[in-house]
């Protein structure tokens, strides 16, 4: 079985390193970073941390090299979604493409360029070292669906999975993926907005003067994902809370706030902006969602 | 009653265009935080440029008990050192009449609270850069309005006043209440200081652009809504349209950005780019104050000040 990693930053090295320890899958991996996909080319791809790992990874920074495959995962910034699906279909004309990205809106974009598109979420965190070399921040799950509109079949979803699994990446195959993407996003519409906004860590933004806010925002995700008939799999509130620990990541700065402490464009549109747009589609309106989008908008372009 | 003698608390910009513009006129005492500030001023007079030109001699302290007698007091501290400016002028100076012209609501009050000394409520418009202690720019020549608080002095002092800094080469005008002119600059402040402040923006044209759907205008927009809605359960009939101020001063900000200069940085970023605490008690905070009194749900101005808050303690 072969299976292309769409973008191999943090995430996407995860699932590459660890899918190439496995004999029986071959991984592919586009990034346009020519030096990382060099360095993985020469020595494997490498994580440490949470597990240290060497997997066998055919890198490249040319889209048009990649081999037909049959299971691909898109791991790239949600802003980058388009262009590299546009880059890269060619691979998938009998392959099922899975989004590990986060937010929603990403699987549409993958059905613009692909027919059999699987919904995905993902807890694993890590971030990049150095070409070649990705650090394993933290483990966890990953939930993958087919994606309604232009679903993979159930057998694809569940190779995936089993093949994620067996390589130290727990997956788990739903029929319906739609609750734990939307706890996530809901979860990470509140700490990341308001900790780019705020500069405060995760920890912080779940203590006051924010807390109460952060809880409205979550409650106005919920009323968008309850409009949809999505029942969500976990209380958001709750892994707030949980993740606020001392012993768990209180500390963590969100990604958005890495984002604009480093002048990088955000992944808003993915996240609160997500929340806005699938609400207004369903008659629910969001407005703290709404505000925390202009003003992160307009942080990106101070 | 013939001002002769002013005293401005609060070296900063404002007070600075104040005291160095009255100087040419009036005997002029100037009441800093710094004794540096004041030996400095009191040394070589305090310079203004840009739509001014001049060197005035100002007598300056940082001592409140070293200050002379005085008709006229302009305080012109920030909301957030107001306390401890009029701590200093406790139960002193009964003869003379004090102007706030503190950013949002409550310095009469707070003032009140030191002295019944009469009270002028006011507003300005004006700013300026500071480059030195002894040399403010002098940048915006808009004006400065003030009217009677509550009853206690007149609209005859108010307009006394307002003779005082027009001769001075100011800009002002006195109003018999000045309430709907102070609320609609609340509005304004409440939110354009906290947009710029979350978004690191100067007050810029996105301020006022609603053609795409997350523009930052909208959101403008809606807080200003908000904030007008306080007005009306309070019963205050707003001066201006805030939308109309906010439109108004990016087009000027536009027309002196092709000119050359800065758009302008309002005070709550500059504060926060600063490190220093912001006024947000005084602006936002007495406005969602306001909006809780008279029952009015005000969510985005509540956000605002939360993430206000969080980020002047990050």
């Amino acid at each position: 079985m072969r299976i292309a990693v769409i973008g191999c930053g943090a995430v996407g090295s995860l699932f590459a390193a660890n899918l190439g320890t496995l004999d029986d899958v071959e991984v592919w991996a586009y990034d346009p970073w020519q030096e990382h996909v060099d360095a993985i080319n020469a020595n494997g791809l490498r994580l440490s941390g949470a597990g240290d790992v060497v997997g066998k990874v055919h890198a490249t920074a040319d889209p048009a090299a990649l081999p037909p495959a049959e299971l691909g995962i898109v791991a790239t910034k949600s802003q980058h979604t388009s262009e590299a699906l546009a880059a890269t279909a060619h691979a998938f004309e009998h392959g099922a493409v899975c989004s590990v990205q986060n937010g929603a809106g990403n699987e549409e974009l993958v059905a613009e360029h692909v027919r059999q598109v699987i919904r995905g979420t993902t807890f694993p965190a890590g971030h990049v070292i150095e070409r070649g070399h990705v650090g394993w921040d933290t483990k966890g799950d990953t939930h993958i669906g087919p994606f309604e509109p232009s679903p993979a079949p159930m057998a694809a979803v569940e190779a995936l999975a089993a093949a994620c699994t067996r390589a130290g990446m727990p997956t788990h195959a739903l029929a319906d993926a739609r609750g734990a993407q939307w706890r996530k996003l809901i979860f990470n519409a509140a700490s990341n907005a308001i900790a780019a906004l705020t500069g405060r860590t995760h920890g912080q933004v779940a203590e006051p003067p924010t807390r109460e806010l952060a809880w409205a925002v979550m409650a106005e995700g919920r009323a968008v994902a309850d409009a949809q008939g999505i029942t969500l799999d976990m209380s958001p509130e709750e892994l707030f809370d949980h993740a606020a620990r001392r012993d768990v990541a209180y500390g963590h700065k969100p990604s958005m706030l890495q984002d604009v402490e480093a002048g990088r464009e955000t992944e808003i549109d993915f996240l609160n902006g997500a929340i806005v747009a699938f609400g207004e589609r369903y008659g629910v309106d969001a407005p703290l969602n709404r505000a925390l989008t202009e003003l992160i908008k307009g942080k990106e372009s101070a | 009653m013939a001002i002769q003698r002013v005293c401005v608390v609060g070296g900063g910009v404002i007070g600075s265009l104040y005291a160095g513009h009255l100087a040419r006129d009036v005997e002029v005492s100037v009441l800093t935080r710094r004794p540096e500030h004041a030996a400095a001023l009191s040394a070589d007079g305090l310079r203004i440029s840009g739509k001014s030109d001049f060197t005035a001699r100002v007598h300056a302290t940082a001592d409140a008990a070293d200050l002379p007698d005085f008709d006229l007091g302009i305080i012109a501290t920030k909301a957030t050192q107001l306390e401890a400016a009029a701590a200093g002028l406790d139960g002193r100076f009964p003869g003379a009449t004090l102007m706030t012209i503190q950013n949002g609501l409550g310095a009469e009050e707070l003032v009140r609270g030191h002295g019944d000394w009469p009270l002028l409520s006011a507003v300005t418009f004006m700013s300026g850069v500071r480059h030195a202690d002894t040399h403010v720019e002098y940048e915006l020549d808009t004006e400065t309005w003030l009217g009677p608080f509550a009853g206690t002095a007149t609209y005859d002092q108010a307009q006394e006043v307002e003779a005082l800094l027009a001769a001075s080469g100011l800009h002002a005008r006195a109003f018999p209440d000045l309430r709907p002119a102070q609320w609609s600059k609340l509005i304004f402040n409440a939110t354009v200081n906290t947009v710029a402040a979350l978004t690191d923006l100067p007050h810029v044209g996105a301020f006022a652009a609603r053609t795409q759907d997350a523009d930052l205008g909208h959101l403008v927009h809606d807080l200003m809504d908000e904030g007008k809605a306080v007005a009306a359960a309070v019963g205050v009939e707003l001066h201006e349209d805030p939308w109309e101020m906010n439109v108004h001063a990016v087009r000027r900000g536009e027309t002196l950005a092709a000119e050359g200069h800065y758009a302008h940085v309002p005070s709550m970023l500059e504060d926060v780019r600063g490190g220093r605490p912001t006024e947000i008690d005084f602006i936002t905070g007495a406005l969602v104050g306001e909006a809780a009194r008279h029952g009015v749900p005000v969510p985005l101005h509540t956000a605002m000040y939360r993430l206000v808050k969080a980020r002047e303690s990050a």
